[in-house]
């Protein structure tokens, strides 16, 4: 079971976008994410798109999934066209999964010479891969680097193994500081991903993690509450009374925690849930990540991916799709010369207001007040009151959220969206 | 030969031109579910009045809701026409509410009938409700003729029933009929039974007119319809006819007799049951009760037994989104046409805003009109918890009519009474200790006890009002397993020792809330009610103390815990849309929330809070 995808209406199977789609795009990023759908196995609190070996047939097998994806990218390409929207080459490029480091680096390498070739990368573009701490080695973090890979971003979760098996990570955590340490050797900008809030998590076994974390001299943190999706193994282990969950004002308290930790170590909150840290004037923060947040373009290759093509145009202020989820149909459809689409949703104003204020509400640069609703900009002054917005920053007409803001993102939004 | 009458035979039965002899006059006394509606279908088949292609499940109950609910809210009367020993008659049925919320109406279509047919399951013996409106039909003098209903039941024991039936009217079990009305077995018998026993009506053609309203429904179509019994004289198309109540004078524009479809007459003479159309638009000029004249020629003299419907339990009615306020009054408006009982006046609450108190006639009413408010019209509501009216007497002798708890004074009280309830319950005899035990939490005087048979025992209580409104028919339920029945008529008052309970959060009174409660129970009160509160608002920002108290001083005290984390952790591309979706459904969440002060509380919580728990488990089983 994977997340069921949103509703939406039907994409067109030759993945046209819809009229107006694009304008405006000369002053936007333009970004690609691939998603590897693959893993060895599935964690128990894992609701993503990917599939373990034993679950596939068809086309779909990893062995032909490279030569599969660059199909994707090749359409990319030709719906871009001939929707009018100029080519811009890539600011960053971002493998996901799933276990990308599953595939050889040599497929991991060959679909971005893909992307490369079509659109070409921008001078100093981000490229980013996800890897499980088990699945690399010095030689393939190099074979990356000279692939033309930026960064990688480890799944550690956290150093306490108790932690570990309940999240059904089969990584050993005494391996987390050697595999940062081969990564940066290789030229690699490293992040860490850690999880807080999985039963039986103490605050102690949290601050080793996430002193651990420290510890390795990272640059960038990201750092998530566990949230127990329906569907997932440990949903049904919460069900049954197997395992049970810390309450959120545990997880709160983690945050805080995590918060404090990293600051000291001088890594700072650029969004709700990561910290990078500022060398020489130069963030470490996920570029690739914050386009999303500012409303930039992406296409997603891969089964279950999302894209997202913005607009300038009102009544219509952009294009978001996502593929169809599983493997086998997805390599079926580009088979056959057919957009991958499952569908997709056309913002009305809005939707789109929504999300500018969900996303920027999140980010430490925060949000422009004047992309506000008059009556949202009166509740600022209400959220400053009580601690939840910046009143500094508002001052300077930025709603940045305060820590306890951070904390009650969802209830600031809502308030401030009409 | 068949019962139906030839062409020949039916000239002698023409409305406006039967002889009183070759009427019969009967209603059917019947718990709900125990097949009346049914037996009505059945007969309307078997008199030929409606064709079994044209049968609709329960042809008689007309409103969505009586048919889902299995009962009858609104009586109505049908002419059939049946034929014995050659001789046709004209048998007028007159379908009576089967509920204890329509004593009076009840009591009306008794009164103009001289017959009426004791309808009882035979899988599941007498109710409380049919016992009461038998002992109704008693008093009129009607003859009772006995039935058994459902004998094709596997369940059914007619012999231990017929035995009960028997001990209740007096007779042999062996005179008790046993009928399917889903089968039609034994309806020809109970039809010829009707013509046998039920009296010709007896009254002066001679006198002025004089017709009984025993229902008064609104169409919308053709306005009021009145439902009349023929006493005296003869109502005539066309004349002018006055309301004795009221002297109000209306012009007839039509007057007929239902088979079942309304079908227009020459008139109606005396001990015939027909409908009248007036013109008028609300059953409030068509009460009840009321005596019919002719205005030229008016009699003397009303019939007896009017009374104007009396609302005995109150609740606060708001809509959730208080701009539907407008909507709600017009709905109202519009209920009341055809509800002579529902009375109602705005009212403002600190907690829910714009409203109205309505007063209903007991709880199946309230349900009733806030069912339909919500379905008809589309509404969205909150009602508070009922209550009855209290008569409360300041010590400076100023008398205070409380109809809404949050209006009950305070200072220095003299007395405080309230309405008090004669409660007959039937149960199996088994469940005697749990009836009691209930009655007596409730503050009930046991009146007497009788055995109705080896395994069936008939309860009386004297019981204060407001111990009933609220929920004690479902503990009563739950309390026998189901097998309990309950009938009560408002007696009097008493004197008691009341007082208000208040519920604060973070310091502001919720008036809908508060509760009128005898003093021995108030703590009990308090910290139920708070204890349920902490678990139905959701957290805050902020922390906040929810407190019951009595005046001004505090009985309980919960604390809803702030919240601390309201945000998803993680937003990434394939996140967006349903992040996205998931806000704009929390948003429309917020909608349904009221605010009070500035702690928002879902309109959930406010239904939970003010149903009682052995409704809220049934409700989850479901």
């Amino acid at each position: 079971m994977t997340p069921a995808l949103p509703e939406g209406i039907d994409a067109p199977d030759d993945g046209s976008l819809p009229p107006g789609a694009g304008t405006g795009a000369a002053a936007r990023s333009f970004g690609v994410y691939l998603h590897v759908p693959f893993c060895t196995v599935r964690c128990g609190y894992c609701d993503f798109n990917t599939y373990t070996a034993s679950e596939l047939g068809g086309g779909g097998s990893q062995h032909a999934y490279a030569v599969t994806a660059l199909s994707e990218i090749h359409l990319a390409a030709d719906v871009l066209d001939r929707a009018g929207i100029p080519a811009r080459p890539v600011s960053t490029v971002f493998v996901g999964g799933g276990t990308p480091t599953l595939l050889a680096v040599r497929d991991l390498v060959r679909m971005l010479d893909g992307v490369r070739d079509t659109w070409g990368l921008e001078d100093g573009a981000e490229v980013t891969t996800e890897a499980n701490p088990d699945s690399v080695t010095p030689a393939s973090l190099a074979e990356l680097a000279a692939g033309g890979f930026t960064r990688v971003s480890f799944g550690m979760q956290s150093a306490v193994p108790h932690v570990l098996a309940t999240l059904e990570r089969t990584h050993d955590p005494r391996r987390i500081p050697d595999v940062v340490r081969w990564a940066q050797d290789a030229g690699l900008d490293v992040s860490l991903d850690l999880i807080y809030g999985t039963p039986g998590e103490s605050l102690d076994d949290w601050r080793t993690s996430v002193e651990t974390a420290v510890a390795t001299g990272v640059d960038h943190v990201s750092a998530y509450a566990l949230v127990v999706e329906p569907g997932t193994k440990m949903a049904a282990q919460v069900r049954r009374g197997q395992v049970t969950l810390p309450d959120e004002d545990d997880q709160a308290e983690k945050y805080e925690l995590a918060d404090d930790l990293l600051t000291a170590a001088g890594l700072d909150w650029y969004e709700v849930s990561n910290w990078a840290r500022t060398r020489d004037g130069r963030t470490a923060a996920c570029r690739h990540n914050l386009a999303y947040w500012r409303g930039h373009d992406w296409w997603g290759v891969g089964p279950g991916a999302h894209s997202y093509v913005a607009s300038d145009e009102p009544g219509a202020r952009g294009v978001r799709w996502w593929n169809v989820k599983h493997p086998s149909r997805y390599a079926a459809r580009l088979a056959q010369g057919l957009s991958p689409a499952a569908g997709r949703e056309i913002l009305d104003d809005a939707s789109a207001e929504l999300e500018t204020v969900m996303l920027g509400a999140r980010l430490r640069e925060g949000l422009v007040l004047s992309a506000l609703s008059p009556r949202a900009r009166t509740a600022v002054a209400t959220h400053v009151a009580e601690g939840l917005v910046d009143g500094r920053a508002a001052l300077d007409g930025r709603l940045v959220l305060t820590r306890r803001g951070r904390l009650l993102a969802d209830s600031v939004v809502r308030d401030l969206t009409d | 030969m068949t019962p139906i009458p030839s062409a020949a035979n039916l000239t002698s039965i023409q409305p406006a031109a039967t002889a009183p002899e070759l009427l019969r006059n009967f209603c059917i006394i019947a718990h709900i579910d125990h097949g009346k509606s049914t037996l009505a279908d059945r007969m309307l088949q078997i008199t030929g009045v409606v064709e079994a292609r044209a049968m609709r499940a329960q042809y008689l109950d007309r409103m969505d809701i009586e048919r889902e609910r299995g009962i009858t809210i609104k009586s109505q009367a049908v002419r059939m026409p049946w034929e014995v020993d050659d001789t046709a008659y004209a048998l007028n049925m007159i379908d009576t509410p089967g509920h204890v919320d329509f004593t009076y109406e009840v009591s009306r279509s008794l009164a103009a009938c001289e017959g009426a047919v004791l309808l009882v399951d035979a899988a599941q013996g007498i109710e409380a409700q049919t016992l009461a409106n038998l002992y109704l039909a008693m008093e009129n003098e009607l003859q009772i003729i006995p039935v058994l209903n459902k004998i094709d039941l596997p369940a059914a024991q007619p012999e231990k029933y017929a035995e009960e039936i028997a001990g209740l009217v007096g007779g042999d079990p062996e005179d008790v009929l046993r009928v399917s009305g889903k089968t039609g077995v034994g309806v020809t018998e109970l039809l010829d039974r009707i013509v046998e026993l039920v009296p010709a009506p007896q009254g002066d053609p001679t006198a002025p007119a004089r017709a009984m309203i025993f229902d008064s429904v609104y169409d919308t179509y053709r306005g009021v319809v009145t439902y009349v019994r023929v006493i005296d004289g003869q109502l005539n198309p066309r004349e002018r006819i006055a309301m004795m109540s009221t002297r109000a004078v209306h012009d007839l524009l039509e007057i007929g007799v239902s088979s079942p479809e309304p079908s227009p007459t020459k008139g109606l003479g005396v001990g015939e049951v027909g409908y009248l159309i007036t013109g008028v638009k609300d059953v409030r000029q068509s009460k009840v009760g009321d005596t019919v004249t002719n205005s030229a020629k008016p009699a003397a003299e009303a019939l007896g037994g009017y009374s104007d419907p009396k609302p005995m339990v109150f609740s606060g009615l708001y809509p959730i989104d208080g701009s539907d306020y407008p909507v709600l009054r017009d709905a109202l408006d519009r209920l009341k046409l055809n509800d002579a009982a529902l009375v109602y006046e705005p009212e403002t609450s600190v907690a829910l805003g714009f409203g109205f108190r309505v007063g209903y006639l007991g709880l199946l009413h309230l349900e009733i009109v806030r069912e339909r408010l919500e379905r008809e019209f589309d509404l969205d509501l909150i009602s508070t918890a009922p209550n009855v009216i209290y008569e409360v007497t300041m010590e400076d002798k100023t008398v205070i009519q409380v109809t809404n708890p949050s209006e009950f004074p305070g200072g220095k009280i003299g007395e405080v009474r309230e309405p008090v309830v004669k409660a007959t319950i039937l149960a199996p005899s088994e469940f005697i200790g749990a009836v009691m035990e209930l009655c007596q939490t409730r503050r009930g005087d046991l009146q007497g006890m009788d055995y109705l048979s080896a395994d069936r025992v008939e309860m009386r209580y004297m019981l204060p009002l407001a111990e009933i409104v609220f929920d004690f028919f479902d503990q009563l339920k739950s309390k026998t397993r189901g097998y309990a029945s309950l009938d009560y008529d408002v007696v009097g008052d008493q004197a008691a020792a009341l007082v208000k309970v208040d519920i604060l959060l973070q310091g502001e009174q919720v008036d809908a809330f508060s509760a009128i409660v005898h003093k021995d129970n108030a703590y009990a009160y308090g910290v139920m009610m708070a204890g349920k509160l902490k678990g139905l608002i959701p957290r805050q920002q902020f922390e906040v103390p929810i407190q019951a108290a009595v005046g001004a001083r505090v009985i309980a005290r919960e604390t809803i815990r702030a919240i601390r984390k309201d945000v998803l952790a993680k937003c990434y591309g394939g996140d967006i849309s349903r992040k996205r979706k998931l806000l704009e459904k929390q948003k429309e969440g917020k909608k349904r929330m009221k605010t009070i002060g500035q702690v928002e509380v879902p309109k959930d919580a406010f239904i939970a809070a003010l149903t009682s728990e052995q409704t809220e488990t049934r409700e989850k089983k479901k």
